[in-house]
């Protein structure tokens, strides 16, 4: 039997295709389906009737949703940002020392190893207004003499999770941009020396455009799991108090599983999975251009 | 001798501000996870204490023998867990990394049409949030009737970690010159030979440390496992935190311990592959 002959890298690449068809796509492809429904766990026969986009039209017309949405891009984009800021000054002071790099370096990955669940529970644990560590640091050391509530005040909890969150992603900043910095050649730096370059000028001019495609490698990296923020919400908050630090993530499992509403929370789970991949394919193609920038063959 | 003296001074100065600086974020990144192994170590009373304790008065390991000791003693199935969590990563890893190998191989070393799309196009499967993900996968297991088993979540896994293993694992192919392999072939080689004696060896550092990736994120997982698991048949160790929570109240002391359990597997592997890593998320950074 002749005719229809696969490639070769077609062959290669079928079982990663099959596995992701069947356990990401077939059913995304359901719970679209269901987004148009108004399924309930409990009633099963809801399953079957069809209501176009009323999901969708009273998701828009949800307040809750909207501020669930505005608060995960507002957390995103300042966790990103100071991420990688911190992680860029981490991998400079990190390249500036003269002894002990590899054990900085390894110490610089430390936060990588933690679950995202345990890091919400180790600073739930530490931002705990009556037992934790950093109300307890502050009173010790005479700052303040209240039990801050951390947790418990909408905004607090909020700058708290922030920190969280860019404790444990810092790193993979740090470590990606290091590289960077690492294999960065000397002579275009000396040239700059020798030209008359400050400091300034030289990192801005010639260390910084080579470091960025690693930059955004780490951005690219970071945006394919911004949903690890579920994980650290859902333990340090919950969401609380009264909904103020929910996120679309948190909102999404709740309405799900507490609720049982699961076409709504499919219509909404949709938004999130929209959002994430805005932002991958943002970082994506910032990638290629950076790479293209310094002259690389794509 | 003053210019001398002075740039002297300003060069030491900005030798200890950068001592310090390297000290204090080391600081900043180390505190939570020695704060968790002082914590798990010291008694109750002691971590409740208003005002605080800072030194520590008294060590001990109840909290592990407790945690070992079987329920109704203020233990938890920790043991069910470890052997879930255990089983559910190793296989899942096994089944990633094989199926990374082909995909990273046909996009090291192939060209065909709609290449960047397809990567692209794999990548994005990884962006789905696992809380959206487990809303279908939940309902499609419940009727498939393996929800709550080790199967379930081993596909779940595989098809988490496929993507970033093929990303990994197609760098280090980069890294392996493809003269070598045409010398082989030249030599007499098949392709499969030339791939499994010269290309596959030179490369191996590299896909151990996409293995040990994967392992690692299946290792932590979380927002998956919370929904696909129910009991102690399939629960992994990040799920079982959770046991330590009652509604209003936290045992810290045994979560601690826990999380100690849990993250020296963790740890230990971290610090073996630290190196390659790196190599292989950035290759394809510098020469495309």
């Amino acid at each position: 039997m002749k005719g229809f002959k696969p490639s070769a890298p077609f062959l290669l690449l079928l079982p990663a295709i099959i596995v992701l068809a069947a356990v990401v796509v077939l059913p995304l492809i359901l719970s679209l389906y269901s987004s148009f429904t108004p399924f309930r766990l409990t009633r099963p026969e809801t399953f079957f009737v069809f209501v176009g986009f009323r999901n969708y039209l009273s998701i828009l017309s949800n307040a809750d949703f909207w501020w669930a949405f505005g608060r995960t891009v507002l957390l995103l984009t300042i966790a990103l940002n100071l991420e990688m800021l911190l992680g860029l000054g981490l991998a400079m002071l990190v390249e500036k020392a003269t002894r002990g790099q590899r054990i900085l370096r390894t110490l610089m990955m430390f936060p990588m190893m933690f679950s995202p669940i345990l890091v919400g529970f180790q600073f739930k644990f530490m931002f705990n207004d009556n037992i934790g560590l950093v109300n307890n640091a502050l009173q010790s050391l005479g700052l303040t003499q209240d039990a801050i509530p951390w947790l418990i005040e909408g905004r607090l909890a909020f700058i708290a999770i922030s920190i969280a969150e860019i404790w444990s992603s810092t790193s993979i900043f740090a470590i990606l941009i290091l590289a960077g910095l690492l294999a960065m050649p000397k002579e275009p730096i000396e040239a700059a020396r020798v030209d008359g370059c400050t400091p300034w000028q030289t990192f801005r001019y010639v260390t910084w455009p080579f470091v960025m495609p690693f930059a955004y490698i780490a951005m690219t990296i970071r945006s394919l799991d911004v949903a690890r923020a579920y994980d650290i919400v859902k333990i340090m908050t919950d969401g609380g108090p009264a909904g103020r630090t929910e996120l679309l993530w948190t909102l999404v499992g709740r309405t799900a599983y507490s609720d049982a509403r699961m076409g709504m929370a499919n219509a909404m789970a949709y938004f999130s999975i929209l959002l994430s991949i805005a932002f991958t394919v943002y970082f994506y193609n910032k990638l290629a251009a950076a790479r293209a920038q310094i002259g690389a063959e794509w | 001798m003053d210019e001398n003296a002075s740039a002297r001074l300003t060069r030491r100065a900005l030798t200890v501000a950068h001592r310090v600086g390297l000290f204090l974020a080391m600081l900043v990144i180390c505190l939570p996870g020695i704060w968790i192994v002082l914590s798990s170590l010291r008694p109750t009373v002691e971590i409740m204490a208003k005002p605080p304790v800072w030194i520590p008065q008294e060590l001990s390991l109840d909290a592990y023998v407790a945690m070992f000791s079987g329920i109704g003693k203020g233990g938890i199935p920790v043991l069910d867990y470890f052997r879930n969590s255990l089983i559910i990563s190793v296989t899942s890893t096994v089944i990633a990394v094989a199926i990374g190998m082909a995909g990273g191989y046909a996009f090291a070393r192939y060209r065909f049409r709609g290449k960047s799309g397809m990567f692209l196009g794999l990548m994005l499967t990884r962006t789905v949030p696992g809380i959206a993900l487990s809303l279908p996968l939940f309902f499609l297991y419940v009727r498939l009737g393996i929800i709550d088993t080790h199967i379930g979540m081993i596909l779940a896994y595989v098809a988490l970690n496929v993507p970033f293993t093929i990303w990994l694992i197609d760098g280090f192919f980069r890294q392996v010159p493809k003269d070598l392999a045409e010398a082989a072939q030249i030599d007499g080689c098949t392709r499969w030979q030339a791939f499994w004696q010269v290309e596959f060896p030179l490369a191996r550092p590299g896909i151990a440390s996409a293995a040990i990736f994967a392992f690692l994120t299946c290792w932590n997982e979380f927002a998956l496992a919370s929904q696909l698991t129910r009991s102690v048949n399939s629960k992994t160790l990040p799920v079982g935190l959770l046991d330590y929570t009652a509604e209003f109240t936290i045992d810290w002391r045994g979560m601690c311990a826990l999380a100690v359990v849990m993250i020296i597997p963790a740890l230990t592997l971290t610090y073996i592959v630290q190196k390659h890593l790196v190599g292989g998320l950035t290759s394809g950074a510098v020469k495309g």
